[in-house]
This record gives C-alpha cells, structure tokens and sequence, in this order.
C-alpha cells in the first residue's frame, strides 16, 4: 500500500512539473511535449491506482513476471508487438518523403514537409523499429543464453514504456518543428536526457541479467548486445553534450562549434550505423541464425577475431563522412584507413552467419525464415563492402552527397537490418504466444519476394541516380565550363525517384502482410494451406508406358 | 561443463559449450578472411606514411608525397585559371558591342555566360532563361531596360531596384487603386488587354489609358525602354495576363528586385553573361547613338529620384 501511495506522489509531482511547465514557457512545441509528459502521468497514475484492484493488476500491462520458473517475456512480446507498430509507421513516412521528392506537392507545410517528415522517417525506423527490436530480442536473447530471468523486472518495463514515450517526444517534436539539427539526433536536450537516463536502465537490466547467469561462460550475442548498449549510451551523451537557452524552452546549443561540432556528429553518426546498425543486429544473428538452422555456429575463434577487430576499428572510421570538407587531412586520411580494414571485420560476421547453414543449406529451399536470413547476410555484405569503398577518397569526390549513398544506406537498412528483424519476428511470434505455428509460411514466402524487390528496386535506382547525380555535377565541357546547372541534375533524377518509391510500396506491402500474418499467429489462428517447398510426387504414376500387346 | 564432440556434418570440432542448445564449432579463421585482413591493415600503413596523417603537438605529419587537398585544389584552380587565361584578357579588352565583330571570341563569352548563368541565374530566371511568373523570360525580344549588348550588361552589373546600389535601375508605377474605381479599373482593364487583341477595345478604357498610363507605357501600349515601362501591346506578361492579373497590376503593382552582380562578379564574367543572354534569341543590335552611350557608361537610365512615387 506504501509503496503504490508514493508512486502516485512522484507521478504527481511529475504531472505538476508537466503543467507548469506548459504554463511558463513561451515556446508551443515545448508546451506540446510538456503535454504528452503530463498525459503519460495521468496515465500511469491511473494505472497506479488500478494496482489497488487485485484482478485489474493481474490483468494490466504492468504485470510482473510469472515467477523464476519461466522467463520473464512481457517485455518481449510488448516490444515485438511495438517493433511492427513503428516498423509500419516508419516505412510509411519513407514511402511519403520518397513520393515527396518525386512529386514536391505532396510537402504539406509547416507539420509535414520534407525537412520535418525525414528525421521523423529515419528516426522511426532505426530508432523505433530498430530499436524495439533490438530491446525485445536482448531481453530474450540474454535470458536464454544465461538459463536467468531478467535481473530488476520492473526496471526492465520502465526501460520499455520510458523508450516508448521517448519515441513519441521524439516524433512529435519533429513534426512541431523542434530539431537540434543534428542528423540520427536531433530531438532536443530534455528529450535526450530522458533517453540517457532510459538507456542507463536498459545496461543495468542487461549487465544485471549477465551477472546472474547460470552459464558458465557468456554467449557471444550478449557481446555484441553489450557493445552496442554501452557505445550507445557514449555516443548519445557526448554528442548530444547541450546547453538549453532556458529550463523553460526546447531550444538548445551545442558544446562544440564548427568543424569540431561535425566531427562529433559523424562519430557519432557513424558509430550509430556501427553499434547500433551493426553489432546489435550482429548479436540477433548471433542468437537467431544457429537457432532456426539448428546447426552450431561456424567458429568461435572467428567471432572472437572479428568481434574485437570490428568495435576497435569502427569507432575510428567517422571522419570519412567528412571527406573534403575543412576537417583536417589528418582526420580524413585516419577515417578513410580505418574504413578500409573495416571491410574483413565486417565480413567476418557475414561468414559466420551464412557458414553457420553448412550441413543445413537445403533449409533455404524449404524453410522462408532461413532464406530471409540468408538474405538479410548477403545484403549485410554487400554494405559492409560498399561502405569501404565509398569511403575512399576517389570514389567520395564522386558518390558524396549523391542519392549513392542513400540507396547505400537502405541496402543495408532494408536488406539488412529489415530482413533480419523481419526473420527474428517470425521466430518469435509462435514462441511467444504459445502457438504451434504462425499464421501461414506462404505468407513469409510473399513477404520475402516483395521486400527483395523491393530493395532491388531502391537499391539500383539510387545507384543509378546518385553516379548520374555525381557525373553531371563535375562534367565540365570541352571550353573548361560546367555542363549542368543544378536543377538540370534534379531534373535528370525524376524517373529513379519514382522508381525508388515504388520500391518503398512494395517493401511497405511485404511489412503489411507480415503484420496480418503475425497479427493472425498472436489471435491464434493457423491458415490451411499447403506445404512449401515440396513439389507432388507420385510414386505410382513414375514409370514408363509399356503398350499392351494387342489381343 | 565442457563437451566437445566432432559435428557429423561438417567433421569439425566444436568448442565443448553450449547455449540454450547453440554449440559453437572450432573451425579455424578462414585463410583468404585472415590474409586480406592483413593486406588492408598493411595498406593501410603504407598509406599513412604518404598521405598526411598522425596528428602531433601543434600540426600533423604532412605524408611523404607533400600532398594536401587544399593543395590539390589550388592546382586544379590555377590550371583551370590559367586555360582561361588569353580569353579573360580579351574579353576585358574588348568593347562589349564589339565583341561580335570576332565570333570566335563571341562564342567563348557566351559558353562562359551559359556556365555563370547555370550558377547565379538559373534559380529566377530558369534553367532554360524562360522565367517565371514575375521573373522575365530571357528568350523572347521583349525587353524592359533594352535588349542591346550594353543595355543587358548595365542591367547586370547595376541590378534593379537593387537597396545600397546607386546606379541601379529602378521605376515605381503608382498605385491606383483609390485613383480610380469600379467600372473604370474595368474599362481600362479591357483597354490594356484590347492592345494586343485579347479583349474588345472600349472608348471609356482607351480615354483612361490616355490620361493616366500613356505617359509611361506610350499611346499605343509599346512601353517606354529608357524608363524600364513594359511594353503592353505584345502579349508578354511579367506578372500573368488574366484580365484578374492586369487589374491587380493596376491597383496595386509589384516591383522585381534583381541584385546587382558587380558585388558579387568580375566584370569579364558580366560581360560573358551579358553575351549569353543576348544570345538567347532576343538580343537587339546597338543603334549608333546607343553605342556611343555605351562608351561613356550611361546607358538607358532613369535615376531613382525621377520616377519615385
């Protein structure tokens, strides 16, 4: 009783600081975001007050977990559950900003521009998407590689609840105009200290669970989870180093000025790719691959290798965003060397994920879960390669700023981060609501055929649009003048950005029917269909015609 | 806890763990992965030894083949200067409304202009020169402040209604609104439109035009060049030709802003333009009397404090 009365006292005083906020600032999107803060308290105040009824709380969302005997899974099926959610939402957003480009009407100002659709597109999905993947698959991942619950359950669904509001201020703020300008990071000092402050929580939950693990050595996917959480939690506060124009308003400056300031960004922009991007959904694979094949992991000494060589190499290869820029040559050279021995260490979880298939490769013929796997590794590798090269000086002074490097980045994001969330889900989603099976595997069979070329078709019209972009910008004429004006260049790329947004359509369809298949499997249906993967054979019908000897 | 087995399928060894039924095999690193690890890491300390690279106390090694990319930007400029060089002189040299008595160096100046006009124009006046609604079309023969060579190029280089630059070309048409009313605006309306045929003429509209806009825009609507006063007569419009855009020009009239280039650009580089957008389609040819205004730097102005107001 103790305990429920001084939570509502701090949810109240959280609401109070919230309304008088609202009342003092001058500022209407920070009022805005004071709002949701305000209405979250409400709401958990209500909630607090449900825990009083018995039943209500058995049945609340805030329920705690079954007890030492199960795993503790609430959070996981919550953040699978928000995983689509803002998976839909995000490609959504990309599908909108990509049809904006082709088609500028569509930019309805001020709430939905371009300028403030495109962070809420980026953020949504590898923040939002990503990121509740992430959260869900570490929390189901640690426990059964540690035979552990979760260490502090209740701090582990504030880490989900405090992520989600996180998201909502973040989202919000981008369309209300509130954006710090930093690109993967632009929501605003109180919405940053939050997420410190969330994410802090998530390493205690994590390292908890580790330290109480029942193994006696420590999986290799809680490596790369480790990695990616405390990097996170680094690159987030340094970069994101502030100092607010007033307790009462959103508007904030940066602890660094100029080239400083970009060098900061691009590492943390690129260590976002690389911790967050990268080693994260390195350690889904790590867990999800072996499990779905039911065959060992490749080898062990190869993880070991590539996992120190890649979190010691990638946090030096930021510089190379800023490649003939006014940051020094020094910074360029060292940012585009570490990128080059980037490229094996990089590899080395491609092989140890596609090799992990050896004694199990018929799998991808019968089983849509592995071939999205596969894919999703074979995308990882082709960025893992691309990314290297463009980061060379040469092939910079033609790929940079071009749409090259987005249709870089999406090979990586769609094909990789994409498909692999996409195959864990589908795992998942059985085990979680205790089902035999999903929905339908001929489902997943359309879901992969859509997203793949879905992504050929992103992937190649950006390819071709950011080397003609990057032609036409440096064609000089035989009189030693430019060729092109800009617009001309912006013209020339009409047709790629349509075809880029159709492929978006498609690998927001494929995400539909996952979310009716997954939607089914939870309601506890299993669609009647037919086996995949088998073609009919009949025994009795194989055999030569022999003419019957005439009577 | 240590269970090592040989993997039927693979015949390798795993390590003797195992995680929530994952075992690991103790496959070596695969010798093409290890080698061209190694080739990277050693390219790598190739490159730092001739590029810049280690940051020291007050400055950072400069590499052992001296290059630098503020370096090799310089070069590549004054290569690209210096190529240009011999057409830059005598192009400065030349009298603009000479510049077509030698072709080829009239070619150069209006491949120059094209390239500066993709880079300062294009955002008003379209990549194609042909404007938009309140920006001019360059490719018609319309011109307001005169279509010749020196004409372009003063407008250019002085800008119009351009705020701090005194040459620049500037003409305010009043305001009518309040000056006259209702059926009038209408009829002068029609009136204007009727001059190049696109409405029946009226003798109310034609005596309005008479007392209040020929001063400016001529009996007849051809406009006046040396006051910068649009020629009605052609059916070009600046601001739209609707019968609703003339009567908002009547009432209440916007005035363009071009800057004045010479802040920004080199004279040569004027000239070019002035070359390219005389080149269009539209560009008139001096008349004599013109030409010798054009020497003494005082072509077709109205200054500011005569048509103000």
């Amino acid at each position: 009783m103790e305990a429920v009365v001084r939570r509502l006292g701090v949810w109240a005083l959280v609401l109070l600081a919230a309304i008088s906020a609202i009342a003092l600032t001058p500022d209407s999107g920070f009022a805005i975001h004071m709002g949701i803060v305000a209405l979250v308290a409400v709401i958990l105040i209500i909630a607090t007050l449900g825990t009083y009824d018995p039943l209500a709380k058995a049945q609340s969302i805030f329920r705690m977990p079954p007890g030492p005997s199960r795993y503790d899974d609430d959070v996981v099926r919550w953040g699978v559950i928000a995983t689509m959610f803002w998976g839909i939402a995000g490609l959504l957003a990309g599908v909108f900003i990509a049809a904006q480009l082709a088609f500028p009407w569509l930019n309805l100002e001020p709430w939905f521009n371009f300028g403030r659709l495109r962070p809420l597109h980026t953020s949504a999905v590898i923040f939002a998407f990503g990121g509740n993947a992430l959260l869900a698959t570490s929390f189901y991942v640690v426990q059964r590689t540690c035979r552990a619950t979760l260490a502090l359950p209740g701090t582990a669904r504030f880490v989900f609840w405090g992520y989600q509001l996180f998201i909502v201020l973040a989202a919000t703020g981008y369309l209300l105009g509130i954006s710090q300008g930093k690109e993967y990071a632009e929501p605003e000092w109180y919405v940053d200290l939050w997420l410190t402050v969330v994410w802090l929580a998530y390493l205690a939950v994590f390292v908890g669970t580790i330290l109480k693990r029942n193994e006696p050595h420590i999986y290799v996917a809680n490596w790369f989870f480790l990695a990616f959480i405390i990097t996170v939690a680094m690159l987030h506060v340094v970069n994101n180093l502030a100092l607010p124009v007033s307790l009462m308003g959103a508007k904030s400056y940066s602890a660094f000025a100029g080239v400083q300031d970009a060098l900061t960004q691009w590492w943390y922009g690129h260590n976002a790719v690389g911790f967050f991007l990268t080693a994260g959904f390195l350690a889904m694979m790590y867990y999800f691959v072996p499990k779905q094949a039911g065959r060992p992991v490749y080898s062990y000494r190869l993880s070991i290798i590539h996992f120190w060589s890649l979190i010691f190499l990638y946090i030096w290869a930021g510089p190379h965003h800023l490649h003939y820029t006014a940051l020094p040559d020094w910074a360029q050279t060292l940012g585009m060397v570490f990128s080059v021995m980037l490229w094996m260490p990089s590899w080395g979880g491609m092989i140890n994920g596609l090799m992990t298939l050896n004694g199990a490769w018929d799998k991808v013929r019968t089983d849509p879960i592995i071939r999205m796997m596969v894919l999703a590794l074979a995308f990882y590798g082709m960025s893992t390669f691309e990314g290297p090269m463009l980061s060379i000086k040469a092939v910079n002074s033609l790929s940079h700023y071009t749409d090259w490097t987005i249709g870089h980045v999406h090979s990586g994001a769609l094909g990789w981060n994409g498909m692999i969330t996409f195959a864990c889900v589908y795992y998942l989603v059985p085990r979680l609501w205790q089902q035999p099976r999903l929905y339908s595997l001929r489902m997943i069979n359309w879901h992969f055929w859509l997203a793949t070329l879905g992504i050929v078709f992103y992937a190649a019209s950006m390819w071709v649009a950011g080397i003609t972009q990057g032609l036409m910008w440096r064609e000089y004429g035989s009189d030693g003048y430019l060729v092109n004006s800009f617009v001309d260049t912006v013209a020339a790329l009409h047709p790629m950005y349509i075809l880029r947004a159709v492929g978006g359509l498609m690998y927001l369809s494929g995400a539909i029917i996952m979310v009716y298949n997954i939607w089914m499997t939870i309601l506890g249906h299993q669609r009647d269909e037919a086996p995949m993967g088998d073609t009919a054979h009949d025994e009795a019908n194989d055999r030569p015609i022999v003419a019957e000897p005439a009577e | 806890m240590v269970n090592k087995r040989i993997d039927q399928p693979t015949g390798t060894e795993t390590v003797g763990h195992e995680w929530d039924g994952i075992e690991e095999l103790n496959t070596p690193l695969p010798r093409w992965w290890l080698w061209t690890f190694y080739a990277t890491i050693a390219w790598a300390l190739v490159y730092v030894v001739l590029y810049p690279a280690w940051p020291l106390i007050d400055k950072a090694t400069a590499g052992t083949l001296g290059w630098s990319s503020r370096g090799d930007l310089a070069r590549e400029m004054s290569a690209a200067e210096a190529a240009r060089q011999g057409v830059f002189k005598q192009i400065a040299a030349t009298d603009i409304e000479a510049l077509g008595n030698n072709p080829e160096l009239m070619a150069q100046a209006i491949a120059g202009g094209a390239a500066a006009f993709k880079v300062n124009c294009v955002q008003c006046h379209g990549a194609g020169a042909a404007g938009s609604a309140g920006y001019p079309n360059l490719n018609d023969d319309d011109w307001i402040w005169g279509g010749t060579l020196s004409e372009i190029e003063y407008t250019i280089t002085h800008g119009i209604r351009w705020e701090g630059a005194d040459a620049t070309r500037a003409n305010y048409m009043p305001a009518f609104a309040g000056v006259i009313e209702g059926a009038q605006v209408d009829a002068v309306t029609g009136h204007v439109l009727s001059l190049s045929g696109k409405a029946k003429p009226n003798p109310a509209g034609a005596q309005l035009f008479a007392d209040n806009c020929a001063a400016c825009h001529g009996a007849s609507g051809e406009g006046m060049v040396a006051m910068g006063a649009p020629a009605l007569n052609d059916a070009i419009w600046l601001f739209g030709g609707t019968a609703a855009d003339v009567k908002k020009q009547i009432l209440a009239p916007r005035h363009g802003v071009m800057p004045a280039w010479n802040e920004r650009l080199d004279p040569v580089t004027i000239k070019m333009l002035a070359a390219y957008v005389h080149s269009r389609g539209g560009g008139q040819q001096a008349a004599p009397v013109a030409l010798e205004a054009a020497t003494t730097g005082d072509v077709a102005q109205t200054p500011k404090a005569e048509t103000d107001g």
